[in-house]
């Protein structure tokens, strides 16, 4: 399936596949359908398992320990670790680690002190505070929460909504405006601590994933030192952005993963499944249906490696990143719907993993910048951005 | 959002009513003290009605009582009401020892 890989390549993903068939997998049939975690004692073992593979801290950079991985050779593992059930949002049930935020890897030193390498360490967890009720998507004019400077500190007030883990974070970042007046040259990016006198975890924000909500939060007369900005003042918004675009490619490589993963049971599904005195597989209805999944995994890859090879030879890459995220979102869901259509009614119940799939992918398609937006940042590229 | 609704006293009939549908549910003493917050997930034979069943099966029907929501979301929703019960109490349900406290998220609602 994967062209022009380099032997290391493949021996990465060989290693991943096996790890995701032997000791995943297995321990799925024992959890509930929507689950999230494994036991403490299986992650922790897992874990090491990663560990002694040299691939523990997937996402951290080299420079702060990471295994130092190209983009490519990140995609393609995205692609493997996702081939289970919970494999969209929890890839190997995380026992491969996790990065932290991209914006503190731009702190300074006292910083990174505080809140990256603890956080790198497993002893701290963040939150990403940017969404407000007003909307998400145009931040900019959407962030309507308020910091006003009083002496060396800020005063924070306001309310993010659909935040991810700020009830279990001990710190996060989060975008207030500093000057309203100039919209996304007025934001800027503080690091709060969740135990700060003003910060209120209001309410749990249910969502189509079961095992994972988001929450409310609102902040009154919170006081942030200035110490606590990351960046600059007004500036809070261009702050990792090629971090974040390069993020989107292993995002996008993951709906490719549980695509990967559905058509292969539709195809098996097909062959053993007979109706009407025939397998499915016979019907040209289904045989499109397998054909037209294809196309969609085979464009989705196309689209992930062209990004990752930009990235990795250092040329400009959001446009590649948006197409690549807009595509593998929109066709992984179209490759899932197709997958539970050919298993019928087996495809909506529990017993199989389609009907979860269905409902993460869905999510997919808005989270990390919607399909529209992703349209909007690729058509600003094509057109000079002339066309406001 | 708490869950309200009146209680029902664990009975063998009230169980046979219930829907076999997955979602949450509490339990508690007759003086409306809950000691056990759970649900029904993709795994239960019979959803809400094979959980509770096996509750009447150990603790009897006389002293305790219930209330239950069918939810999707079962698993949310069910950290949901242990947060909920952590922030009124500091504590989790007597009976809950099947959660670990740590994992738990923190809420403040308004």
């Amino acid at each position: 399936m994967y062209p022009l890989l380099t032997d290391e390549q493949r021996m990465i993903i060989d290693q991943v596949r096996r790890f995701v068939l032997e000791e995943i997998i297995p321990l799925e049939e024992h959890l509930d359908p929507d689950a999230s975690e494994l036991a403490p004692e299986d992650h922790d073992r897992l874990v090491a398992m990663v560990r002694t593979m040299g691939l523990y801290g997937i996402d951290i950079p080299e420079e702060f320990g990471g295994p130092g991985l190209d983009v490519k050779t990140r995609a393609l593992l995205a692609v493997e670790m996702a081939q289970h059930r919970a494999g969209l949002y929890a890839p190997c049930y995380n026992v491969f680690g996790a990065a932290g935020l991209a914006q503190l890897y731009e702190a300074n030193d006292d910083q990174k002190e505080r809140y990256l390498y603890p956080a790198l360490r497993g002893e701290k967890r963040g939150f990403f505070g940017l969404t407000e009720p007003s909307g998400g998507s145009d931040p900019a004019r959407a962030i309507q929460t308020r910091a006003v400077k009083d002496g060396d500190d800020w005063i924070i007030n306001g309310a993010k909504i659909y935040i991810s883990a700020a009830d279990k974070a001990d710190f996060g970042i989060l975008f207030a405006s500093t000057d309203p007046g100039k919209g996304r040259a007025g934001i800027t990016c503080f690091i709060v601590d969740t135990d700060m006198p003003g910060f209120y975890v209001r309410r749990v924000v249910h969502t189509l994933r079961s095992s994972h909500y988001a929450t409310e939060l609102q902040f009154e007369d919170l006081r942030i030192p200035s110490a606590n900005i990351l960046g600059e003042v007004n500036k809070g918004f261009s702050i990792a952005n090629e971090r974040l675009s390069r993020q989107r490619i292993p995002y996008a490589a993951a709906c490719i993963g549980i695509a990967v993963k559905a058509q292969e049971m539709a195809i098996e599904y097909a062959k053993l499944r007979h109706t009407f005195g025939g397998p499915l597989a016979s019907r040209q209805a289904i045989q499109w249906m397998i054909v037209d999944n294809e196309l969609d995994i085979r464009t989705s890859l196309g689209l992930v490696f062209a990004a990752a090879d930009k990235a990795d030879r250092g040329e400009p890459f959001r446009t590649d990143a948006a197409l690549a995220k807009l595509h593998s979102a929109e066709a992984g869901g179209r490759v899932v719907d197709r997958a539970m259509q050919i298993h019928g009614g087996m495809g909506v119940t529990k017993d199989l993993p389609l009907e979860r799939w269905f409902r993460e992918m869905r999510i997919r398609r808005i989270g990390e910048g919607p399909s529209e937006v992703q349209r909007l940042i690729i058509a600003r590229d094509l057109l000079d951005g002339a066309y406001h | 959002m708490r869950l309200d609704k009146p209680w029902i006293n664990l009975t063998k009939e009230t169980i046979a009513k219930l829907p076999g549908q997955l979602g949450v549910f509490q339990l508690a003493r007759k003086d409306d003290c809950i000691f056990y917050i759970g649900y029904a997930g993709g795994h239960s034979l019979f959803g809400l009605r094979s959980e509770l069943e096996k509750w009447r099966e150990k603790r009897g029907s006389e002293e305790t009582q219930f209330r239950y929501e069918i939810n999707m979301q079962y698993m949310t929703r069910h950290q949901e009401l242990l947060m909920l019960y952590v922030a009124e109490y500091n504590a989790l349900p007597i009976e809950n020892t099947d959660v670990d406290s740590h994992r738990l998220g923190r809420l403040r609602p308004a």
